[in-house]
């Protein structure tokens, strides 16, 4: 990895993570029930390719991405609903291999950056708003600022 | 001659350490002499720059093995204009680059900056000659490109493959002018706090700066998200990888910034938040380039075996957003306040824009660096991908995207909003219109395409209703509405341009993400396959050789109405031997504004081949929409009032600039 890595320039690295890349799910792979199957695609875009940099086991070729996407499948024929297959697989690989991280107190300021700086931004700016309010009552007009520009000879 | 460039780039950052410490002093003393010192040496740090990113590039074109970059990165075989690219398709090379560009603006600076107060030009010019010293120091400890072999080896390890494409030459050199750019901003206002003044002049000269900078980081990102499109053979077009985000957060404070920075100008007003925002963008710009040159994405222990290059990067890192930051706490009170307006106004709406913008790019900020820093403090490892940016950035997006139309048309200082929904009214009934056709009409739209759907038509339609309200329309003849049309000055068009982009890009993502359909089958030659109303047939698969690659061709033909072909589509699975590594080509066939994507994958035993197919409704709008935006830019840029008329400092009349309202 970090061979491949010295070897790239800045945005390359983009490119790169997914080096390899050729086709993901296989036909072989596609569950004949295509209610069953839509389900653990929509399960496989949200596992990460642990063996890959932040891919999908999805949109991964690799043979462990390929192993967890028939692992998924197998649970779901088994009847497993949604949530039981991510704790399975959870149980299994960790929670590493969650692209959407937990709602837990952990992950409390990564879900919570957006929600707080909205927050404090916009009461800021409400505040200030109200307090300039004031001021701009007492501001000059145009015409009046022009008037005394005028006098001051600017 | 690589030892020419050795030596300049040795003597570049001599010239950046004399361009640091003169110019400063000078300005201090203000003596002119010491501060005249600044432009010829800036000029002079650019050329040296210039020759010795050359000689590096003639290395890599004549294929001299002996430096050590070039045998890591080329082959004797590859085709030029690769081995060109080459030369900044790797580290060392592209932080050479990154310099390059760096003395380039300041070379621009010192060039057209002749109606820039002394002072104020003495210290951005020695801000962007310490920002140059730091990295010309970090290349010749760490990243020395010209670092020779001997004895030399006879052959090249090859260029990693993927990055064997046109797309190498552009979008490196685009998203470095834009990252690289946005140092001016920073200089500018490092140097304002240095001086301890900023007025709406200031925000003048920082503005074209900025329209630059965003400009190509606008057509960098576009170019790779097209390129990784086109590359990785599975049509995605956006995948929230850290290194996209490392240059989408200095694109989304720079895009605040710009606003900004139009309402400090304009109005006098948000002084302080345009400097901070300026110092911010540059900041994140940094932060990319420690994320992806340190190795510390891959992982915090990986960083932490070969820490030379991260560890370097990271204190130039705290010593300039450190610096600047602290020296904004002690100095942001002398600056004063002005430009008063009402909640409801054009300012009022650039605060909103700004709001959404700098809470998006906390968002992904967090989203980056939230996996890091769990690593770093427990033994646990957590992964942030697609599903996390979409359920956060997106929320974000929308009412901004809502909101859009309005800023344009509501007037400075107080605004009338529901004169503006007026005129809005019809653009408002169009998207109505099309949220409705596509819910009820178009098969398996959900709510959210309708919506998706309405929303794109909503920005699109808004950003024509400024100019055909600025024009008009409706309450002058046609002679008079074009003559008016025409008249509008050129930053009007940007403004309308840029938005119809962003609508552009929008109708594209919500085209393909909610309305594109895929196939995956195993194919033999002769077979035909439906996607989507097009008919296609699977010829055969063909090796080929290229200069330094074979390959299996896979020729598909595209059916008519008719039954005879129209057109043929080829796919192909490339290996280049030198580095054992499969590619795979991806095959397009753009109709309209959308495409047919193919890809090819394994053979089966019975000769046959696995295929993936992809029918992506107006995919090239995403990108088109970025062109778009980038042409607003340009617009811009060609504004009367940035091209002509050198901007003079105003004498103590920051709260009294008329409001310039359009005719």
């Amino acid at each position: 990895m970090n061979a491949r890595l010295s070897l790239t320039s800045i945005v390359l690295l983009l490119a790169l993570s997914f080096a390899g890349t050729a086709l993901a799910v296989k036909p072989d792979e596609v569950l004949p029930d295509p209610t069953l199957e839509a389900r653990a695609r929509a399960l496989s875009e949200g596992l990460r390719c642990m063996v890959c940099q932040n891919q999908s086991i999805d949109e991964s070729d690799a043979d462990l991405a390929r192993d967890l996407r028939v692992l998924v499948r197998q649970r779901l024929v088994a009847g497993d609903t949604d949530q039981q297959v991510m704790d399975y697989v959870v149980s299994r690989y960790g929670e590493f291999v969650l692209l959407k991280p937990r709602f837990d107190l952990r992950n409390a300021l990564l879900w919570g950056t957006p929600v707080l700086l909205l927050l404090v931004g916009g009461g800021f700016i409400v505040l200030t708003a109200r307090s300039r309010r004031v001021l701009a009552t007492n501001a000059l007009t145009t015409e009046e600022q022009a008037a005394l520009d005028k006098i001051l000879g600017n | 001659m690589v030892e020419t460039g050795h030596f300049a780039l040795v003597l570049a950052f001599a010239l950046s350490l004399v361009q640091t410490v003169v110019p400063l002093f000078g300005a201090r003393l203000n003596n002119q002499r010491l501060m005249a010192v600044g432009g010829p040496v800036a000029v002079t740090g650019f050329a040296l720059t210039a020759l010795s990113f050359a000689a590096l590039a003639s290395a890599y074109a004549s294929s001299d093995f002996s430096v050590a970059s070039v045998w890591e990165n080329s082959h004797s075989l590859q085709p030029l204009i690769y081995k060109i690219t080459g030369t900044w398709g790797n580290h060392e090379g592209s932080m050479l680059l990154w310099v390059l560009i760096l003395t380039f603006f300041g070379a621009l600076v010192a060039a057209f900056g002749s109606n820039l107060p002394a002072t104020l030009r003495a210290n951005v010019l020695a801000v962007q000659g310490a920002i140059g010293a730091a990295f010309f120091l970090f290349i010749l400890a760490t990243s020395n490109p010209f670092i020779r072999l001997n004895p030399a080896p006879i052959e090249g390890r090859d260029l990693n493959p993927i990055l064997q494409d046109l797309g190498l030459a552009i979008h490196p050199p685009f998203l470095y002018l834009g990252y690289v750019g946005f140092s001016i901003c920073f200089s500018f206002s490092v140097a304002a706090l240095i001086e301890g003044r900023i007025d709406a002049s200031w925000a003048r000269w920082v503005r074209p700066w900025t329209l630059v900078a965003w400009m190509f980081l606008t057509g960098g990102i576009a170019m790779g998200s097209y390129w990784a499109y086109y590359e990785l053979g599975w049509g995605g077009f956006w995948f929230w990888d850290p290194v996209e985000n490392a240059s989408f957060m200095p694109w989304l404070a720079g895009t605040a910034l710009l606003h900004s920075a139009i309402v400090m100008e304009k109005r006098s007003a948000l002084k302080i938040w345009t400097l901070l925002l300026a110092i911010l963008t540059f900041s994140l710009s940094l932060l990319g380039t420690f994320l992806v040159r340190s190795g510390v994405l891959t992982s915090v222990h990986a960083f932490a075996t070969d820490p030379t290059r991260g560890v370097f990067i990271l204190c130039i890192l705290t010593l300039f957003i450190g610096g600047s930051l602290a020296l904004f706490a002690l100095r942001a009170s002398r600056l004063t306040t002005g430009g008063l307006f009402q909640p409801i106004s054009r300012e009022g709406a650039l605060v909103l824009n700004n709001l959404f913008l700098t809470t998006a790019t906390a968002t992904v900020l967090v989203g980056t660096l939230y996996p890091l820093a769990v690593e770093a403090f427990s033994a646990d490892k957590i992964s942030v991908g697609a599903p996390f940016f979409n359920l956060t950035f997106g929320p974000l997006m929308v009412p901004l995207l809502l909101v859009v139309p309005f800023g344009p048309l509501l007037a400075w200082k107080r605004g009338d909003v529901f004169a503006v929904a007026q005129r809005l009214m019809a653009a408002f009934a169009a998207a109505l219109l099309a949220t409705l056709v596509t819910a009820l009409f178009i098969d398996g739209a959900s709510v959210f395409a309708a919506l998706g759907v309405g929303l794109a038509v909503w920005l699109i339609l808004g950003a024509l209703t400024d100019l055909a309200v600025k024009s008009g329309v409706g309450n002058v003849a046609a002679g008079i509405m074009v003559r008016r049309l025409l008249g509008l000055p050129r930053s009007v068009f940007g403004t309308a341009f840029a938005h119809l982009g962003l609508g552009l890009t929008t109708l594209g993502i919500v085209g393909t993400l909610c309305f594109g359909t895929e196939k995956i089958l195993s194919m033999h030659a002769g077979e035909t396959v439906e996607l989507s109303g097009h008919t296609l047939r699977f010829v055969g698969l063909h090796p080929a050789q290229g200069p330094n690659y074979s390959e299996d061709l896979g020729r598909f033909e595209l059916i008519g109405v008719s039954g005879s072909p129209v057109g043929e589509i080829s796919s192909a699975k490339r290996f280049y031997p030198v580095r054992q590594m499969t590619t795979t080509e991806s095959g397009i066939r753009t109709i309209g504004f959308s495409q047919l994507y193919i890809s090819l994958g394994d053979e089966g035993n019975d000769g046959s081949v696995v295929v993936r197919l992809w029918w992506k409704p107006l995919v090239t709008l995403i990108w088109g929409g970025g062109l778009m935006m980038m042409a607003g830019a340009a617009m811009s840029l060609m504004d009367r009032r940035l091209r002509v008329g050198a901007p003079s400092r105003r004498r103590k009349q920051a709260s009294a600039v008329p409001s310039a309202t359009l005719p």
